[in-house]
């Protein structure tokens, strides 16, 4: 059988090398792009092929490292195919996005494909020997890429995003290494199976003691600093305003769904009985993350930054979801039907905002082009007359963003409440004034930038070109078609989240 | 076939997004098509069912995993609410004819999202799953934002947030009442008739009933409630004001009776002991709907704007409405539903007199300066409209409000009558605030002399178009049609309530 995980993964490293000689930007971007389809098509090809009973398929198991019993171990399920799905089109949109790119332009797609790499590998491996790798490996490229082609103040932009990522991997390196010293192995599958038949927590004790609950804090730290999970989210405003803003496609859209990932099929498989003794303090964070976030976004000037703290509003409703989910079995149907529900809503939620995210910066990439830079919210108004299609359209990416029913944010948004209010009233009744204030953000940006007196000096504002709309339009399209028949990918999420949850012992 | 209202629109907003910009005149010819046929629908449908309960137009399996389908059905009070809407759809068409014969009107925009709105409108009054009436409900929303912060006048953009916030927050009110309500009945299904069957507990009942009426009542214009609708409605366009006041504020109240009275009947129980003598939340809400009446009469008989004036009256007459409702009699509930249907017609006419008829005119609403320009002379047309219009909307025998303010006076009186006193007042003080509106802005005593001492001659405006006339005909002759034989409506209306659920028909105990 061909290896169809490992050469999606190998793939865009191969095309990475062979831009990074290729010199010419014209050239460099077009094998970027060549590249980033054939990837999209291939992991197409993987989501519509493993059909829907939840199980892993492509799985690929070889022996690495026998001393230690490491194995070289992938396999996807409707979870993994989904984020290889979103990987793609946001790689995709992230390179179409970069038009201008003077400066070692090379380097900059050789590195945005290394990225994308990282993030294949962490959605497909299964052994936490390489799946850390790759975890580790997806941040060196985004640090460089803020680094070297990052907004003023991009230096420390950088290094905090570097530091902050770098203390939750150390975090999860350390429990993971403990798992392997109580265990002997390291691989996601067997740790799941030996937590759900209670042997891994009689393992810990009697090698390690009364650590099971500091593991599993290490390893939160890890994926709250990386979704985020507030307090932990200090790095994300300056990482995301400072980065390009094809870069910041990436971070949001792909890369924190890591952290979303990471909860879903380590945390929860490995630590669900920890998590669910934390519940209550992990759902007030989680609240708060959903309302402050929100919040926050109202007070910013900057549309960047905005943008920024709405993703750690709707990342949100996926930690509430998850946090809600870790109840004890009570047995009956209903609670397992209703935490189906929370989870179908969180991975759904995790595509769509990835899509939503990476479009929407998509279009302040291409105000930023129009306007040499400048995205402060008071700096526009009146676009509407001047440039109809690309508020139209850019209308269409926010209002997905706000929840308007037709377009995808509604049904992952609506999935999760429905799910996490029999669970958690409380926590969901308040974070509904997260959805109140979002509203209240997107109708302001809105207002401020399309609407509104036309200052003189963007009389002349160009709309797009052609080749930005037809660039454009299919992920609205997408947005669209998730909104009204969203039964085409819940089928095949459903499958997996009832597959996953009967595996976790909460 | 009623379905085919809300596709209709829906289709029309997407003729008109896709229209080439040179053919941006003819928006308003092809949003008139799509208005009118959707209006033919509504008829149709509403003849064919005749006086039958309801009818079970669509139910697909939408997400099956969830029990959400897409079901719409129609009993006789959709129906006429269905009517409704379209009526008003055309009409606004009609006075906003003039949109679109000027270069930069954008017009298919203006149109697109009038159709939108229309279709939501549509989708609540049609939809049984609850999922799609919040659907609906919350597509509504967004083109009301845009249509006044677009196309609207004073203070629009505060206007427009104001409004899609007061919005927002009651639907998300609603979706946590939905949610919960979903949950206690065994999260199977989202069906409002199989839901309203579910015997939720009294407890529960107590405190979901209220988040979901107040969350419907404040697009109702509920007091205290109400702030958004003034000053939405005066920084609307035309068009737009004739369908927030028409039909929007009907949806909060469709919901109120559809949804927080239907599923939860015993939320309007009495509490079990009373505060101030206040015992129930019915008690309360009908407490709020006769301030309200009182409140908006009052404040619309000291304003100076023309728009502000017909903006409370708004707020004045949903607190009949409401009122009606929590009559929880059959006269009053069919009284309350009628009152929708002619508060619908009544509201989207004055503000077409106001606003597209004068306004458009005089350029401007101020009642001090509209009394200086003689318009009983200058506008007679004019004048004698809103003398019908006024006289309507008073209650006058013969128009359609008449008979339905009776009917919820008569529900009011055997459940609240210290309430319907203080609600008589309110109707007084609507009849002085129309006669002064009517007497400052036409009919003016101040002498037209300028300061030479000269007479100044009676000002020529623009004849009164085509179009405007069919607005006004399709408007005062549905009134005059319901007000003199109102069986048309009430037979269809009438076996609806009676179908609702038989803990609401005698609840309040």
């Amino acid at each position: 059988m061909m290896p169809v995980l490992t050469i999606l993964t190998v793939l865009p490293t191969v095309a990475g090398l062979v831009v990074l000689v290729a010199g010419r930007a014209g050239v460099a971007r077009a094998i970027a792009f060549i590249s980033a389809i054939a990837s999209l098509a291939i992991s197409l090809w993987v989501w519509f092929a493993i059909g829907a009973d939840g199980a892993m398929k492509f799985v690929e198991r070889s022996s690495w490292v026998p001393g230690l019993g490491i194995e070289y171990h992938l396999g996807v399920d409707g979870l993994g195919a989904l984020m290889l799905v979103l990987s793609s089109i946001v790689t995709l949109m992230s390179i179409a996005a970069s038009r201008k790119v003077t400066q070692q332009p090379g380097l900059y797609f050789a590195l945005i494909l290394l990225l994308e790499s990282g993030l294949f590998g962490t959605f497909t491996a299964l052994n936490f020997f390489h799946w850390f790798l790759f975890w580790e490996l997806s941040p060196i490229p985004a640090f460089f890429l803020i680094k070297l082609w990052g907004g003023e103040g991009r230096g420390s932009a950088a290094t905090q995003f570097f530091v902050y990522t770098m203390v939750g991997s150390v975090a999860l390196l350390l429990a993971f290494l403990a798992l392997f010293v109580a265990t002997g192995s390291m691989d996601f599958e067997i740790l799941a199976r030996m937590a759900s038949s209670g042997e891994l927590a009689s393992a810990i004790q009697t090698h390690l003691g009364h650590v099971s609950l500091w593991l599993a804090l290490a390893v939160l730290l890890g994926f709250a600093v990386k979704v985020p999970l507030m307090p932990f989210h200090t790095w994300l405003p300056a990482t995301y305003s400072k980065a390009p803003t094809p870069v910041t496609m990436l971070l949001t859209g792909a890369m924190s769904k890591m952290g979303v990932y990471g909860l879903l099929r380590l945390a929860l498989p490995i630590f669900g009985e920890e998590l669910s003794q934390i519940r209550t303090p992990l759902l007030i964070l989680a609240t708060l993350t959903v309302v402050a976030g929100a919040w926050a976004a109202v007070v910013q000037k900057d549309l960047k930054r905005i943008f920024a703290y709405s993703s750690v509003n709707h990342l949100g409703y996926c930690l509430l979801a998850i946090f809600a989910v870790a109840v004890p079995p009570s047995g009956s149907p209903a609670l397992a039907l209703t935490q189906t529900a929370a989870l179908d809503g969180v991975v759904l939620q995790m595509f769509n905002h990835g899509l939503t995210a990476a479009a929407i910066f998509w279009f302040l990439a291409m105000l930023e082009e129009r306007s040499n830079g400048q995205l402060g919210i008071d700096h526009f108004g009146g676009l509407r007359k001047p440039a109809p299609v690309f508020c139209g359209l850019m209308g269409i990416a926010l209002f997905s963003s706000l929840g308007l029913p037709g377009l995808n944010g509604f049904v992952s948004e609506f999935l999760i409440f429905r799910g996490v209010f029999p669970l958690s009233w409380l926590s969901a009744t308040v974070s509904v004034l997260g959805l109140l204030i979002t509203a209240a953000v997107i109708l302001t940006v809105i207002q401020r930038v399309f609407t509104g007196p036309l200052p003189e000096r963007w009389v002349g504002f160009p709309d797009l070109t052609t080749i930005e709309r037809v660039a454009i339009v299919p992920a609205l399209v997408l947005m669209a078609v998730l909104g009204l028949a969203p039964q085409l990918v819940v089928g095949t999420i459903n499958a997996t989240v009832m597959h996953l949850l009967a595996g976790w012992r909460l | 076939m009623l379905a085919l209202t809300i596709y209709l629109s829906f289709a029309g907003v997407l003729v008109l997004a896709l229209l080439p910009r040179s053919l941006a005149r003819s928006a308003r010819v092809v949003a008139l098509l799509f208005a009118l046929s959707g209006l033919g629908v509504a008829l149709a449908g509403f003849i064919s069912a005749g006086t039958s309960a309801s009818v079970m137009i669509s139910d697909l399996a939408w997400v099956p995993a969830l029990g959400i389908h897409y079901t719409l059905a129609a009993d006789g009070i959709s129906r006429v609410l269905v009517l409704l809407t379209g009526i008003a759809a055309v009409a606004g068409i009609l006075f906003s004819w003039k949109i679109g014969e000027e270069e930069g009107d954008r017009a298919n925009e203006f149109f697109a999202f009038f159709l939108a709105l229309i279709g939501g409108v549509y989708g609540v009054f049609l939809s049984v799953d609850l999922f799609l009436l919040f659907v609906f409900y919350e597509i509504a929303i967004v083109p009301k934002y845009f249509l006044i912060a677009i196309w609207g006048s004073t203070r629009r953009e505060y206007a427009a947030m104001k409004l899609a916030l007061y919005s927002f927050a009651g639907s998300a009110m609603v979706l946590i009442g939905l949610l919960a309500a979903y949950t206690a009945a065994g999260s199977h299904t989202m069906n409002l008739q199989e839901l309203a069957r579910y015997p939720f507990p009294v407890s529960f009942q107590m405190w979901a009933f209220p988040l979901v009426f107040v969350g419907f009542a404040i697009l109702a214009g509920m007091w205290p409630f109400h702030t958004w609708a003034p000053t939405g409605h005066v920084a609307a366009p035309t068009a737009a004001s004739m369908l927030l006041a028409g039909v929007v504020m009907k949806l909060g109240a469709y919901g109120c009776l559809r949804v927080a009275m239907t599923l939860f009947p015993h939320g309007l129980d009495p509490w079990g002991f009373s505060l101030l003598g206040i015992g129930s939340w019915r008690t309360v809400f009908a407490l709020f709907a006769v301030i309200g009446i009182v409140y908006g009469a009052a404040v619309a008989l000291v304003q100076n704007d023309f728009k502000f004036v017909i903006g409370y009256s708004s707020v004045s007459h949903m607190g009949l409405v409401l009122l009606g409702l929590l009559t929880l009699s059959q006269i009053g509930i069919d009284g309350a539903v009628l009152q929708m249907f002619s508060h619908g017609i009544l509201a989207g006419l004055l503000f077409a007199t106001v606003g597209s008829i004068v306004y458009s005119r005089t350029h401007t609403r101020d009642l001090a300066l509209l009394s200086k320009l003689q318009l009983g002379k200058a506008m007679p047309f004019a004048a004698v409209l809103f003398i019908v219009a006024g006289m309507a909307s008073m209650g006058l025998p013969g128009f359609s409000g008449f008979v339905a303010e009776v009917q919820v006076l008569i529900g009011a009186w055997s459940a609240f009558p210290a309430f319907t006193i203080v609600a008589g007042i309110g109707i007084v003080l609507g009849v002085a605030y129309t006669w002064r509106a009517m007497q400052r802005a036409f009919f003016s005593d101040v002498p037209a002399i300028a300061e030479n001492g000269q007479a100044l001659p009676v000002p020529e405006y623009e004849p009164i178009t085509w179009a405007e006339k069919a607005g006004v005909l399709l408007l005062v002759g549905t009134s005059l049609v319901i007000g003199l034989y109102p069986r048309l409506l009430l037979d269809v209306i009438a076996p609806a309530v009676e179908a609702l659920p038989h803990a609401l028909l005698t609840g309040g105990r």
